[in-house]
């Protein structure tokens, strides 16, 4: 029972992870650039909700309504002025742009909020702790179905909006051919100006469920960035369902890992990553990213 | 009524200079061949005229308006449209999707998606399908049909019928002709001489990214294209860079 637990409790923890890779997903597969500030953005969503929260007694996920559009935002604008130069420069600089972000995000928020830890999962009610117990050792918390069903929300709603929409259907025209796009009337600076801003959006929400699931501090963003690069990789770069198959995986391992002994948890999600790496898949990048 | 001027323009890939100070115009309503060897710079001036690159020289006006700084996404806004060299479809769109990506922020004007549909009845079983899975013909076709969904002005088709089968041309200047009958103003080109001469009004021959001939195709023989297309009836130039 103490594995079916386990793994349970991965299937959840995959939930978060792929909230934080659709958005990187989302970036990689419209412009090519795995954005290394990803984990940052949501780490600085998560602290303007818990600004939200403290200056104005608001709930977490009350205080997601004013800082969703506000990060929406901030992502639209850090396109505009930041990654749409850098992608002029080729392949390498928007990699070295977002570094440098990341460096930048994690500093601003040192200093504007210090290294202390904090949570929120208090301030989300008593709820966050409870979970359904079905056996003495098998229970389902509700934070995290409450996070599995959000990100499958997401993950649905953005694969709607690229199926079913216009803007969809431009986003994967763009992605697809980004010169072309612009012959037939396309402005590529603007989809993927709201790309970004789709994608910081999600990171948002990550960053809030983050926040309240566990703790947070000016420098969790780079832990959160290689999960969710893992899970990308691990589901396949490109698909949005493969991202939350490729979250619940690491997720799956991380408490297989843990159930097995608690240092090897996150060693585990790191294992099974390389696995994939070294397989077809991994070739397959490999092949995909060499000079011609 | 001149819809297109374009003054002593020149463009580069790289060194080399692949367009040299060319100048012409285009009359609304007329079918412009732009025929010349590989390497002639025929394709460039296209892209260049569309602003997919950029001009080092020279200039472009369209109906008056000067098209420096225009960006090729505000060009098409204008009535400027692109089939490119090799089709460039969505791959991973379907047919009708490619079509819609165009016509969502296409002018007013004829050309919808049941038009162009009527236009290429080859297209109307096809609407489904991913436009990687069609054949050269269907790809030339849809790439045509999605430049038309944007109702331009002025069509530039580059490479009309390079790649396709026989049959396959046949049909793609069949919608050509219907183009040219509807009033379309057309700048194609083409390296089939016979092809370019039966639909154009007038040829222009391109050799070393300058312009060797450009006439009116009733006024000119074959030969004398053909001689223009060769350098034959000219003394060499060096080069310049």
């Amino acid at each position: 029972m103490t594995w079916i637990n386990a793994v349970v409790q991965g299937l959840f923890l995959g939930g978060l992870y792929a909230l934080f890779a659709c958005g990187l997903s989302l970036i990689f597969g419209v412009m090519r650039i795995i954005n290394l500030a990803h984990g940052d953005l949501a780490v600085a969503g998560a602290f303007l909700i818990w600004t939200i929260n403290s200056q104005f007694g608001l709930n977490p996920f009350v205080a997601l309504l004013p800082a969703l559009p506000i990060m929406l935002v901030v992502g639209y604008v850090l396109h505009r002025t930041v990654l749409a130069r850098s992608l002029r420069g080729g392949a390498l600089i928007p990699l070295l742009t977002t570094f440098g972000l990341s460096i930048v995000i994690q500093n601003a928020l040192l200093q504007g909020y210090s290294p202390d830890v904090r949570s929120l999962g208090a301030a989300a009610g008593d709820w966050t702790t409870g979970s359904w117990r079905l056996t003495d050792q098998l229970s389902v918390p509700y934070i995290g179905v409450c996070t599995l069903a959000v990100a499958c929300l997401v993950l649905g709603g953005l694969q709607l909006l690229l199926r079913r929409t216009a803007f969809g259907r431009e986003m994967r025209a763009t992605a697809q051919d980004a010169d072309t796009a612009a012959l037939v009337g396309i402005p590529a600076a603007s989809i993927y100006a709201r790309a970004t801003a789709i994608a910081v959006g999600t990171a948002t929400l990550a960053g809030a469920f983050l926040a309240v699931h566990s703790t947070f501090d000016a420098s969790s963003g780079p832990t959160q960035l290689i999960f969710a690069f893992e899970a990308v990789i691990i589901g396949g770069i490109g698909s949005l369902w493969g991202t939350l198959a490729g979250g619940v995986v690491l997720g799956v391992a991380q408490t297989v890992g843990a159930a097995i002994d608690p240092q090897y948890s996150i060693l585990a999600g790191h294992l099974v990553f390389l696995i994939v790496l070294a397989g077809p898949r991994g070739r397959s990048l490999i092949t995909r990213s060499a000079p011609a | 009524m001149t819809l297109l001027e374009v003054e002593n323009l020149a463009a580069r890939h790289g060194l080399l200079q692949a367009v040299r100070g060319v100048s012409f115009t285009v009359d609304q309503g007329e079918i412009l061949a732009i025929v010349g060897a590989n390497g002639a710079g025929k394709s460039t001036l296209l892209r260049t005229i569309a602003g997919a690159h950029p001009a080092a020289q020279g200039g472009v006006r369209f109906d008056g308006t000067d098209l420096a700084g225009v960006p090729a996404h505000k060009r098409v806004g204008l009535g400027i449209a692109l089939v490119p060299e090799g089709r460039k479809l969505f791959g991973e769109l379907t047919v009708e999707e490619n079509l819609a990506v165009a016509g969502r922020r296409s002018r007013p004007g004829p050309w919808d998606l049941k038009a162009v549909l009527d236009a290429f009845p080859m297209l109307e079983p096809l609407r489904g399908h991913r436009a990687s899975s069609l054949s050269g013909g269907q790809q030339q076709a849809t790439s045509i049909a999605r430049a038309l969904m944007t109702n331009p002005r002025l069509l530039l088709i580059d490479e009309v019928s390079l790649g396709l089968a026989p049959v396959a041309v046949d049909a793609v200047y069949e919608s050509v002709r219907t183009l040219k009958d509807a009033g379309a103003t057309l700048l194609i080109v083409e390296q089939d001489l016979g092809r370019a001469l039966s639909v154009a009004d007038r040829v222009l021959c391109f050799l070393e990214g300058r312009i060797a001939l450009s006439a009116p195709t009733g006024e000119v023989t074959r030969e004398q294209v053909t001689a223009a297309y060769f350098g034959l009836d000219r003394p060499s130039v060096p080069e310049q860079t």
